[in-house]
C-alpha cells in the first residue's frame, strides 16, 4: 500500500516536471531573446543565456517607435474599461438581484445573449456604430466597446455575489429611510469585495490585451495600443525579435502584478460564478 | 402592499439597467440586427443608400469558395484538435495538481503563466520558434531529437502552418483548462470517496464512478467555453500565418471574415461569412444546452 503510494507520488512528479519544461521553456526563450544583441538572435545553438547580454532591446523599445505612448493608451484604456465595467455591470446586478420590476426574467435572458455571440462577429456592424457616434480612431471606442462586451458575463457573476448578501441587513437600512441607492452603494457593495475583485480582474486582463477590435477602430499611430503596437512592430522590423520580446516584457508587467496580487481570487473567481460541478 | 412597493422598485430599477441596456443595445443587439440586413446587400460602405439588395448571393458564393471551404475544415481541425487536448490534459494536470504534494502553488501559477500571456505576444513567440531557418524547433527536432535531417519551413507550407497555430492555442490553453477542472474536482465531498473504500471500491472504480459523473457540469461548461473559442480563432491564425499564408491555404473563418470586410471592403460577404458562423455556433449551443439540462450525477 505504502510503496504503490510512493510510485504514484513518483509518477505524478515526472509528468508535472514534464509538463513545467513544456511551459517554461518558450517563455524562457523569450526572455532570453530580449536580452540578446541583433546579432545572435538567429545564433543556435540557442544559450541559455545570451553573453553577451544587453539592455539595449529593452532602452530602443521604450524610447522609440512610440511604446511609451502605447502604453499610456493602453493603461488609459484597461483603467476606464475596468472601472466602468465594474459600475455598470454591478448596477445592472444589483436590479436582477436585489429589485423587482416587470419583465426581470426575459430581461436577464436576452442580456445573456450577449455571452453567446462571438465577438469577432459584431465587427463589421460595431465598425459601422463606432463610425456614426464618431467613435472611429478614438479611445473612447475601445472603452465603450470592451464594456459592452464584458458586461453580460460579469452582470451574471456578480448577481449570484449579490444574491448572498444577506436580506435582513437591507432591510434594517430600508426601515432607516435608505432608497435602493444607499442600500446599492453603503451595503452591497462592500459586502461584495471578493467578486468585485475578480471583475476587476476579468475586465482589466480583457482591454488589455484586447487586439482584434482595436486593429479595426484605431487608424492612427497615435492611438494604437499594445497589442497593436508590438504586432505592428514586428511585422515591420521582422527580424527584430529581441525588441519584439522586450517590449512584450514590458507589455506583460502589469498583467504579472494583478495575477500575483489577485492570485487567490482567480480559483475563487471559478466558484462564485457557479460554473463547477 | 406588494404592487405598492412593486411601483416603488421600477424607476430605481429603470436607473440601475438603463446604462448597461443602452450599451447593450448600442453595440450589441443593434449590431446583430444591422449585420443581418448587411449580408444581403452588395453593401457600399461610403454610401449605404446605394447599396445593392442581392439576396442570398453572398451566402451562396461564399459556401461555393475553395477558400472558405478550406477556411471551414482548418477552423474545425484546429477546434478538434485544440479541445480534445486541452481538455484530456488540462484533466490530467488537475487530478495530479489535486493530490497532496509539495510545490502544488508553484505548479499552479507556473501552469496559468501562459494563460494571463497575451494572444498577441504568445502568436508572436511561437512564429519566432518555429522559424525556418533558425527557429528553436527545428533546431529540436534536428539537433537534439534527430527526429528531421532537414529544416521544416514550417509557414510557407498550407497544412504545415497550422502546426504551431495549434500548438499555440494548447500550450496557452491547459493552464486554464485544468484551473477549471481543479474547481469542479474539489467541489466534490470527501466524505463520498471515503464512503466508497470503506466499501471496499479501490481507485479506479472509485474514479469511474464517483469522479467522472460529479464532474459533469464542469465537462459541459469547458466544452462549450472552449468549442465556442476555437470556432472563433483569429489572432493565432491572423499572426501566425499573417492572415491565409501561403496562397490563402490557412484561413480561419474569422481572419476570412476580416479580410473580406476590412482589406476588400466586401461588407456584405463579411458578414454572411459571421452569420454563418453564429448560425453554426447558435445551433451547437442549444445541443449543448441540452446536455447540461440532463440530470447530473446519473
Amino acid at each position: 500500500m505504502k510503496r504503490s503510494h510512493t510510485l504514484v507520488n513518483f509518477i505524478s512528479y515526472v509528468i508535472l516536471f514534464f509538463g513545467l519544461g513544456l511551459v517554461v521553456i518558450p517563455i524562457w526563450y523569450m526572455v532570453s531573446t530580449a536580452f540578446k544583441p541583433q546579432t545572435m538572435i538567429f545564433e543556435m545553438p540557442p544559450k541559455l543565456w545570451p553573453v553577451p547580454s544587453t539592455l539595449n532591446n529593452f532602452i530602443k523599445a521604450l524610447t522609440t517607435d512610440k511604446f511609451g505612448l502605447y502604453f499610456w493608451n493602453s493603461t488609459k484604456v484597461a483603467l476606464s474599461s475596468t472601472a466602468l465595467t465594474v459600475l455598470v455591470s454591478s448596477m445592472l446586478a444589483f436590479a436582477f438581484a436585489k429589485l423587482k420590476f416587470p419583465f426581470k426574467e426575459p430581461l436577464f435572458y436576452i442580456l445573456l445573449l450577449g455571452m453567446m455571440v462571438p465577438p469577432v462577429m459584431l465587427i463589421i456592424p460595431q465598425f459601422i456604430v463606432a463610425h456614426w457616434f464618431g467613435l472611429y480612431n478614438n479611445l473612447w471606442g475601445l472603452i465603450l466597446v470592451y464594456v459592452t462586451m464584458n458586461i453580460s458575463i460579469q452582470t451574471f457573476l456578480l448577481r449570484g455575489v449579490f444574491e448572498n448578501v444577506p436580506r435582513e441587513i437591507e432591510e434594517a437600512a430600508l426601515i432607516d429611510g435608505g432608497s435602493p441607492l444607499t442600500i446599492f452603494w453603503r451595503i452591497v457593495l462592500p459586502l461584495s469585495g471578493p467578486g468585485l475583485a475578480v471583475v476587476v480582474i476579468n475586465s482589466f486582463l480583457y482591454s488589455w490585451e484586447e487586439f482584434t477590435w482595436a486593429n479595426v477602430n484605431i487608424g492612427d499611430s497615435l492611438r494604437r495600443t499594445l497589442p497593436i503596437g508590438i504586432a505592428l512592430f514586428q511585422s515591420e522590423h521582422l527580424t527584430e525579435w529581441g525588441q519584439v520580446f522586450a517590449a512584450s516584457l514590458v507589455a506583460l508587467v502589469p498583467v504579472v502584478i494583478i495575477f500575483i496580487v489577485f492570485q487567490s481570487y482567480f480559483v475563487q473567481g471559478i466558484s462564485t460564478t457557479g460554473i463547477k460541478g | 402592499m406588494i404592487s405598492n412597493r412593486t411601483r416603488i422598485q421600477i424607476i430605481p430599477a429603470i436607473i440601475f439597467l438603463l446604462p448597461g441596456f443602452v450599451l447593450f443595445a448600442a453595440f450589441i443587439f443593434g449590431p446583430l440586427l444591422y449585420s443581418l440586413r448587411i449580408s444581403f446587400f452588395d453593401w457600399n460602405f461610403a454610401h449605404p443608400e446605394l447599396s445593392i439588395w442581392v439576396g442570398l448571393k453572398n451566402y451562396v458564393d461564399q459556401l461555393l469558395s475553395p477558400v472558405f471551404q478550406r477556411a471551414v475544415l482548418n477552423t474545425t481541425v484546429y477546434t478538434v484538435i485544440t479541445v480534445s487536448v486541452k481538455m484530456v490534459l488540462g484533466f490530467i494536470v488537475a487530478v495530479l495538481l489535486n493530490q497532496k504534494i509539495r510545490g502544488r502553488t508553484g505548479f499552479r501559477v507556473a501552469y496559468y503563466l501562459p494563460v494571463i500571456t497575451s494572444w498577441v505576444i504568445v502568436s508572436l513567440l511561437f512564429t519566432y520558434m518555429f522559424n525556418g531557418q533558425a527557429g528553436l524547433v527545428n533546431y529540436i527536432l534536428k539537433n537534439i531529437l534527430h527526429i528531421i535531417d532537414r529544416d521544416i519551413m514550417w509557414l510557407a507550407n498550407g497544412v504545415l502552418a497550422l502546426v504551431p497555430v495549434i500548438l499555440v492555442d494548447i500550450w496557452k490553453g491547459v493552464g486554464w483548462a485544468a484551473v477549471i477542472f481543479l474547481a469542479g474536482l474539489q467541489s466534490i465531498p470527501v466524505e463520498l470517496n471515503e464512503a466508497a473504500s470503506v466499501d471496499g471500491a479501490n481507485r479506479l472504480d472509485q474514479f469511474r464512478h464517483i469522479t467522472i459523473p460529479m464532474l459533469r457540469g464542469t465537462l459541459v461548461f469547458l466544452l462549450v467555453v472552449l468549442l465556442l473559442g476555437g470556432l472563433n480563432a483569429y489572432v493565432p491564425f491572423q499572426l501566425i500565418t499573417r492572415g491565409g499564408n501561403p496562397m490563402d491555404q490557412t484561413h480561419s473563418i474569422l481572419t476570412l471574415m476580416v479580410r473580406a470586410t476590412f482589406t476588400r471592403l466586401d461588407f456584405g460577404s463579411g458578414a454572411a461569412i459571421s452569420y454563418m458562423l453564429m448560425m453554426f455556433v447558435f445551433v451547437l449551443s442549444i445541443f449543448q444546452l441540452k446536455l447540461l439540462r440532463k440530470p447530473v450525477g446519473e
